[in-house]
């Protein structure tokens, strides 16, 4: 396997705070891999360590083949990178972005057209291309960042929860872009989210990562196969007493309280809804609600950290 | 190679900032024409010269008035990197392959340009104090321009590098830019000053700009003119390079 982006215990320590600590990453070239993770969980930190703006505190990393340190110019050249935060200038138009980019990134003068076309009939920007980026809408602005930085043909694309803040329209357009993108072009993408559902869409594979540490990773379907189970999520008067008598119920795998609800890893869950309904009567417990759900990466999650990602989603 | 690319590219993108911006350019078109007009034809009409020294006190105040358009041009914006920062245009400047000594090479000729635009258009308004106006003044003043403005933008672009939120412009405009312009001679002749004024005028590196400027645009000058020149083109270089040294060093605190 032929890899494009490797880390070596590459961390980033402020103070006490270890935002990134230890991880080993292994993205294989032309795939789409997402860190998936919740806010804080040094998502940011790490990748813009693997862009060059960041020093490790230690560890090392390779992007391209070029050491993220020792040959910080090379490793630029080779990626694109869209950050979390917006970096347009509200006064230059679209085109003008794209121009700005293409200099300097070094893109020779004779392609520097034709690339600027191309970019911006796939980013569909239309007529607005001529016009001041403070006019455009916020799925717009991601549609030009995401342009700008494939101009320079970029072995990776580095995207910082692309899809942050926008609704969800536009997010499902912006997922689109990427699969196309990922389809046409000779291109690795290296993004990071919160969604659970974009990088189950987008991503051939996942490093479930929380406070600096990458969890597990593999690709979505291992991921939610992996758990070989059902998620039963159930509502009860008197949670303590429940929980307390699950304890008993040895087809419960795993079982957590997120939420105020109770979720219970199971195997064949269809045939347990009754069991569980029937023992939580046999004990005085009343049932409000009861849920079977095939796992998601949500689950997955969960049952690695014992958290939502988004906290009070 | 690629880095005068890389240097044209951020040099271009401020020149065409700043003529987007036109309330900006009007504005500092008609704040110097108030000093000018206001307190050059009041005050002038309150005071007398003393010996040596010809010319209305509007037409001394003049080349003053120049540098002072071009201290506040620059210095505010060489700040502009901190809203850059807070605008995260920064980042991507940041992230391209060009060295670091060329985004602030590319940042100070482009606020340079900016200033000395602001500068010619004052110049070709020299008829409004009464100065006479030839195409070897303005050719000299043009030139002299260009040091005075890119040493001012190193300072603005130093203060960035120093300063996370424009929540310190005020103390910027107190302790920087108004001392700098106050001191400066702009307004008064620095020859026959309290010595320690006089002391600290010459500390201030935007008295050797005005006093070259007025020297060249109406020929009196506290100093002779290879002496200021020789001090604001060494003061553009000090500047530049130090702001190119502690960008490229603090560049990991830029983000």
């Amino acid at each position: 396997m032929d890899y494009i982006i490797e880390t070596h215990d590459i961390s980033k320590i402020y103070g006490d705070f270890k935002a990134v600590d230890s991880i080993n990453l292994k993205v294989p070239s032309d795939s789409v891999y997402g860190i998936l993770g919740p806010n804080g969980a040094g998502k940011t930190t790490l990748i813009s360590m693997l862009c060059t703006i960041l020093h490790p505190t230690s560890g090392s990393a390779t992007v391209n083949g070029y050491d993220v340190m020792k040959d910080s110019k090379e490793v630029r050249k080779s990626i694109g990178v869209v950050f979390q935060s917006r970096a347009l200038d509200d006064i230059l138009t679209g085109r003008e972005h794209l121009e700005m980019h293409a200099a300097l990134y070094g893109v020779p003068k004779n392609l520097r057209k034709q690339r600027i076309e191309e970019v911006l009939d796939l980013i569909a920007l239309g007529e607005k291309a001529d016009e001041f980026t403070k006019t455009y809408s916020g799925g717009m602005k991601r549609r030009l960042e995401i342009g700008r930085g494939l101009i320079h043909h970029p072995k990776v694309l580095f995207l910082d929860e692309p899809t942050l803040g926008l609704d969800p329209q536009t997010r499902e357009s912006i997922w689109d872009y990427i699969q196309k993108l990922n389809q046409q072009e000779d291109i690795t993408v290296l993004m990071s989210t919160h969604y659970m559902e974009e990088a189950d869409k987008l991503c051939d594979e996942i490093a479930i990562i929380n406070k600096g540490h990458i969890i597990k990773s593999d690709s979505p379907k291992n991921l939610k196969h992996e758990l070989k189970a059902d998620i039963i999520t159930m509502k009860v008067d008197d949670q303590e007493k429940f929980l307390d008598e699950a304890k008993k119920l040895d087809f419960i795998k795993n079982i957590m309280v997120v939420d105020s609800e109770i979720k219970m890893m199971v195997e064949s869950g269809e045939n347990l809804v009754a069991t569980l309904v029937n023992f939580a009567n046999k004990n005085n417990i009343m049932v409000q609600s009861i849920e079977l759900d095939h796992p998601n990466l949500e689950d997955v999650f969960i049952n690695y950290t014992g958290k939502r990602i988004v906290e009070g989603a | 190679m690629s880095e005068w690319e890389g240097i044209y590219t951020i040099w271009f993108r401020e020149a065409l900032r700043y003529i987007r911006y036109r309330s900006r350019i009007i504005s500092s078109i008609v704040t110097p024409l108030l000093w000018l007009l206001i307190f050059g034809t009041g005050l002038g009409s309150a005071i007398k010269f003393g010996t040596g020294i010809t010319g209305s006190y509007k037409a001394f105040i003049f080349p003053g008035i120049i540098g002072q358009t071009i201290l506040f041009t620059s210095i505010f914006s060489g700040v502009s990197v901190i809203m850059d920062r807070q605008y995260g245009f920064l980042k991507e400047i940041m992230v391209a392959p060009v060295r670091r000594p060329s985004i602030v090479f590319g940042k100070a000729l482009g606020i340079g340009t900016a200033s000395i635009i602001q500068g010619v258009i004052l110049l070709l308004l020299s008829f409004v104090v009464g100065v006479h106006m030839t195409p070897v003044i303005f050719i000299a003043a043009f030139l002299l321009m260009i040091p005075i403005s890119v040493g001012l933008a190193g300072v603005g672009l130093l203060i960035a590098t120093f300063t996370d939120s424009m929540e310190g412009f005020n103390l910027i405009m107190s302790f920087i830019v108004l001392p700098m312009f106050l001191l400066s001679g702009a307004l008064f002749p620095v020859t026959g000053l309290p010595s320690f004024l006089q002391v600290i005028v010459y500390l201030d590196p935007l008295t050797y700009g005005v006093d070259a400027l007025r020297q060249v645009i109406i020929g009196y000058g506290a100093l002779p003119l290879y002496e200021s020149t020789f001090v604001v083109v060494g003061f553009a270089l000090f500047t530049i390079l130090l702001a190119a040294i502690l960008f490229s060093k603090k560049e990991q605190n830029l983000m």
